[in-house]
């Protein structure tokens, strides 16, 4: 599913990654930890096919990135910083347009959006006027009537109530179920090891380490 | 067959951009409350700098129009590219699977929708303030369709060319204003031939245009993408 052997990304001159080993099975929820600047949003954004691998290995869903990053976008989920909505859309016509762009089936728009609980009064506010919480969901009804093969979530609870960060990880764990691979970053930490069933430490730049997760908070 | 499926899921791309352009559009009223007052606004600071009484103005009227549409044009191609600028919806574009030459041909779309109803406007303004008898009906609806083409093909490649960068705002104008020189020549000389009653002297100039409208979206479909990576 995912594949890297020393792959390095840079960002100007600065190698963002400087070497990355990485492999994730199908169906599997990966947590990537480390600290700022470790290179957890830019080795998302690698296997999203946005930021190009200048050397080493990399295939993600048997697309080798190398040869052609844009060839694995539609297939993936990328929920990053910024939500990607339009801020004087609504959340229907945002969902819509993101589900329409993918050539996905409308009727999981609308599914995804109940799923978010933003098939209320919501549906028709304009994600201006929208609080983070809420732009987040959005952003994941998005993403989730996509149907991706392989989803990439950075710090996907952040900004999220309760009930928000429990909704996201049913939906990790039924994608899980379902077929997908999650990759995700985060600094809830407590919250993300019981979600996850392995975890990468990033530092610098490489993978510093690679372990289980009993699923119940600790790391094997 | 593979290529007739290429264009049609390139043109059903491009009316969802369209659409989801203008509905952004209407819903921000950008167009309403900015773009088509500074219009106006131009027109109406022209005929303060020109007396109307010398005549001078009549004179210069093909000119001032294709002058105010191209200014106010930028502002409406600027907006284009701004809107997808915003929180990460770039990132979203290229991961959303759409044809980078559908999106081109979405915005480009949009623009020229947007022109349109700017030149209509600004008609209306120069034959009520600068006073403009409109003959020629053929060759002026022509040169409108023609000229907000090419401007709409060539300021939407350029868009994307300046849209990464931190000084897009300032920069889109120095890109584009020199390119589309021809484009306003040949617009003026087209209406000036309409207005005096000599439409065969304008129309060379139509098609002047239209090549160029072409060769600019031949650019853009091909080029589109690449520039998309690295905006």
């Amino acid at each position: 599913m995912v594949h890297l052997r020393g792959a390095v990304a840079l960002l100007g001159r600065f190698p963002a990654l400087a070497g990355v080993d990485l492999d994730v099975d199908r169906r599997r929820i990966v947590l990537l930890r480390g600290a700022n600047g470790a290179g957890k949003t830019t080795l998302l954004r690698a296997l999203a096919g946005l930021v190009p691998i200048t050397s080493g290995e990399a295939v993600v869903l048997g697309v080798d990135l190398r040869d052609d990053r844009r060839a694995v976008r539609h297939r993936v989920g990328l929920l990053a910083h910024g939500t990607g909505l339009y801020d004087e859309l609504t959340v229907a016509d945002n969902v819509h347009f993101w589900t329409r762009a993918a050539r996905a089936d409308m009727a999981d728009a609308e599914a995804a959006m109940t799923q978010l609980g933003l098939d209320g009064r919501l549906r028709d506010v304009a994600v201006g006027r929208l609080s983070t919480g809420q732009r987040r969901r959005t952003s994941l009804a998005c993403l989730l009537a996509r149907r991706p093969e392989l989803w990439l979530l950075d710090e996907p609870h952040a900004g999220l109530d309760k009930e928000g960060r429990d909704i996201v990880d049913a939906l990790v764990r039924d994608a899980a179920a379902a077929g997908a691979t999650i990759i995700l970053s985060s600094h809830e930490l407590d919250r993300s090891i019981e979600l996850a069933d392995e975890i990468v430490t990033l530092g610098g730049g490489v993978a510093l380490d690679e372990g289980a997760s009993g699923g119940d908070g600790h790391v094997v | 067959m593979k290529a007739r499926v290429a264009v049609m899921v390139m043109l059903s791309d491009a009316w969802l951009i369209a659409r989801k352009d203008l509905k952004l559009e209407i819903r921000s009223r950008v167009a309403i409350n900015q773009v088509i007052p500074f219009a106006l606004l131009v027109l109406v600071l022209f005929a303060f700098a020109l007396d109307p009484d010398r005549g001078l103005l009549e004179k210069a009227t093909p000119g001032l129009y294709w002058i105010a549409v191209l200014f106010s044009g930028l502002l409406a191609m600027q907006r284009a590219f701004s809107l997808e600028a915003a929180d990460g919806v770039t990132d979203a574009l290229r991961l959303s699977g759409l044809s980078p030459s559908g999106i081109y041909l979405g915005k480009t779309l949009s623009v020229a929708a947007q022109l349109l109803v700017l030149e209509v406007l600004l008609g209306v303004g120069v034959a009520v303030l600068y006073g403009t008898s409109i003959t020629g009906w053929l060759l002026l609806m022509a040169t409108i369709v023609v000229a907000t083409a090419a401007i709409s093909t060539a300021g939407t490649l350029f868009g994307v060319v300046a849209a990464g960068l931190r000084v897009r705002e300032t920069l889109l104008p120095l890109l584009l204003l020199p390119v589309l020189a021809p484009v306003l020549i040949g617009a003026t000389r087209a209406f000036e031939a309409a207005l005096s009653g000599t439409p065969s002297e304008g129309w060379p100039w139509v098609g002047l245009m239209s090549v160029f409208a072409a060769v600019y979206a031949v650019a853009g479909i091909l080029g589109f993408g690449p520039l998309m990576e690295e905006s």
